[in-house]
């Protein structure tokens, strides 16, 4: 996937202006930068469900916006922030919306796909809640509800909305970061929104950083990760210390 | 599961129905027991049993069979559009165009077919409305559509207390009966019924995407569906069922908002069960209400309306508190 002069904005902020990057795959990218500079609007328009206000994305040479709808949705998937569900449906229903695009259009699920979502339960710690509703379970259960519907949808892009958001820090260290390093191994790409620079280093080997101002700073993430960068991006000072071979970043 | 769960509440629901007509073609102020309602239908003869079942309460059974069908489909559909529970067929002032054009035809002396047309046509003029003001610059949101369509309905019923008042009072009797809902002894009409069964038909084709836009409208979006395509679609189909419903047999309240709740508490929420289910459900609702409404009180009839807040309210809390209990037994089992 690149970014071609893409421009981002929402109301008076601009997200990024004129950014032009490759994510190429067996890349793992963090977004990160303060609250409301517009990382979610980015991300919502790499998946194609904004139109960006200029400039354009494409996949393997493709315009997103020519890509039809079923394809798009075979190539892109995407993690959410937390949404409240209206209308409460079941666990198993939930997962295997995963499957919608691979589905014909007038058929149901087989069992094929029901043995598919319950297997992904079952690696998510969700084994016997298949029939419970929604709204019965925790933040975290949910959210891991979520992650096993984006498995589900097998896509080669996966774009992740603050995905440790709700994880303890078992689902966060060992269930998400086995999950990342496996579409690393997969060869897929992966481009996810980070609070936690620490977490973010710790899965991802590019970054890219968005000032607020509409300026934003790109590249792997050895190179990116200073102190000065950090400092300038929160609007504080962080310090970097090291433990366990790992740099980290510590707010001074 | 969703198989088990399909076949569960399938089989009730063809029995259901059969029952439902079973009492209402032997109930009523003539005392004609199931039997003889049988012998009657078989034999054709004009006798008076014949004509007061299949000419009365055949024709009433299945107006208020296919009306209560249309009713909680559209109810579903608008819920679903609006992504909001509290979504009913009129909560978009269709109906309230309905009423206003019935009104005026009533307020005017016209013959009963001519009311329902400007009833239809008042209908037709508040979704074109609710519509073209909804739909401005940028998104075609829920919060818009549900804003325009709630203040276009407070417009309408305006128009409808204004006509009231100016009204001669030999006038308002009909006109109250008209809006409270209630049926004449007309059958529901063949377009009327092709509509319902391409509705549910069409509907079901989509109920995976509606599933998804149940869920969320970007989430829908992200797994590759058209949703302005269906959200259009969606409207424009609860929009039609509304019209029809609502000048075959007036206002009649609760069956869009109550039976699809009702049914997803007993069903799910999966739309492939929900829409036939709640179709039938809210056919066989109002089948009964229909019965009650010539019985309870007979030989004086009273509106639908009334007797189906009065089944609707009870029946929809019980199932509530259940469905709480439910959930809280689900809760305690996780902690």
């Amino acid at each position: 996937m690149k970014t071609h002069s893409l421009t981002v904005t929402i109301g008076a902020t601009t997200a990024c202006h004129s950014l032009s990057l490759g994510f190429e795959t067996g890349q793992v990218w963090s977004v990160l930068g303060r609250n409301g500079v517009g990382k979610s609007t980015l991300l919502k328009t790499l998946a194609g469900l904004r139109t960006s206000n200029a400039g354009s994305i494409t996949i393997d040479g493709d315009l997103l916006d020519n890509i039809p709808r079923k394809l798009r949705a075979q190539t892109i998937g995407i993690l959410f922030q937390e949404q409240d569900p209206t209308f409460p449906a079941t666990v198993l229903e939930t997962v295997l919306t995963g499957r919608h695009p691979w589905l014909s259009p007038f058929r149901g699920e087989e069992k094929k796909d029901i043995e598919m979502a319950l297997n992904e339960l079952s690696r998510m710690d969700l084994e016997g809640m298949e029939h419970r509703t929604l709204d019965s379970l925790s933040g975290g259960e949910r959210r891991r509800v979520d992650l096993a519907a984006l498995i589900l949808q097998n896509t080669r892009l996966l774009l992740l909305d603050e995905p440790v958001n709700h994880l303890d820090l078992h689902y966060q260290v060992e269930v998400l970061g086995r999950l990342i390093n496996n579409w690393r191994d997969q060869n897929r790409t992966v481009i996810m929104v980070m609070h936690d620079i620490n977490l973010a280093l710790r899965f991802s080997d590019h970054l890219l950083l968005l000032f607020g101002d509409g300026e934003c700073a790109y590249g792997s993430a050895s190179q990116l990760a200073t102190e000065q960068n950090f400092s300038r991006l929160y609007g504080y000072p962080l310090s970097r210390h090291l433990a366990n071979g790992s740099h980290f970043f510590i707010p001074a | 599961m969703q198989g088990e769960r399909l076949k569960q509440v399938i089989w009730l629901l063809p029995i259901l129905t059969i029952a439902s007509l079973g009492v209402a073609l032997s109930l009523g102020s003539a005392e004609i027991d199931w039997r003889q309602v049988l012998i009657t239908m078989q034999s054709g003869k004009e006798t008076f049993d014949h004509t007061v079942v299949m000419q009365l309460r055949l024709p009433r059974a299945a107006s208020a069979f296919v009306v209560g069908g249309m009713l909680a489909m559209a109810g579903v559909l608008m819920q679903v559009l609006l992504r909001n529970p509290l979504a009913d067929p009129y909560v978009l002032g269709i109906s309230g165009g309905a009423a206003v054009g019935a009104l005026i035809a009533i307020l005017l002396g016209w013959q009963s077919g001519l009311i329902s047309s400007a009833a239809a046509l008042g209908a037709m003029l508040s979704m074109g409305l609710v519509f073209f003001l909804s739909r401005g610059s940028g998104d075609w949101s829920p919060t818009r559509l549900l804003l325009t369509g709630v203040v276009m309905a407070a417009g309408w019923g305006a128009g409808i207390s204004f006509i009231l008042s100016v009204s001669p009072s030999s006038h308002l009797y009909s006109m109250l009966f008209w809006l409270m809902g209630d049926f004449n002894d007309a059958w529901p009409g063949f377009s009327r019924t092709l509509l319902l069964v391409t509705s549910l038909f069409v509907t079901l084709l989509f109920a995976r995407p509606l599933n998804l836009l149940a869920v969320g409208e970007l989430r829908a979006k992200s797994l590759g569906v058209n949703t302005l395509f269906l959200r259009l679609g969606i409207y424009v189909l609860a929009s039609m069922l509304t019209a029809a419903a609502v000048t075959l047999a007036g206002t009649i309240g609760f069956v869009g908002l109550v039976v699809p709740h009702m049914t997803r508490l007993i069903a799910g929420s999966d739309h492939r069960i929900l829409l036939p289910a709640a179709t039938i459900i809210g056919g066989v609702l109002l089948v009964l209400a229909e019965t009650l409404s010539r019985t309870i009180l007979a030989p004086r009839q009273l509106p639908v309306g009334v007797i189906t807040a009065f089944i609707g309210v009870p029946l929809f809390l019980y199932l509530l508190r259940r469905g709480l209990r439910r959930a809280a037994t689900n809760a305690n089992q996780k902690l």
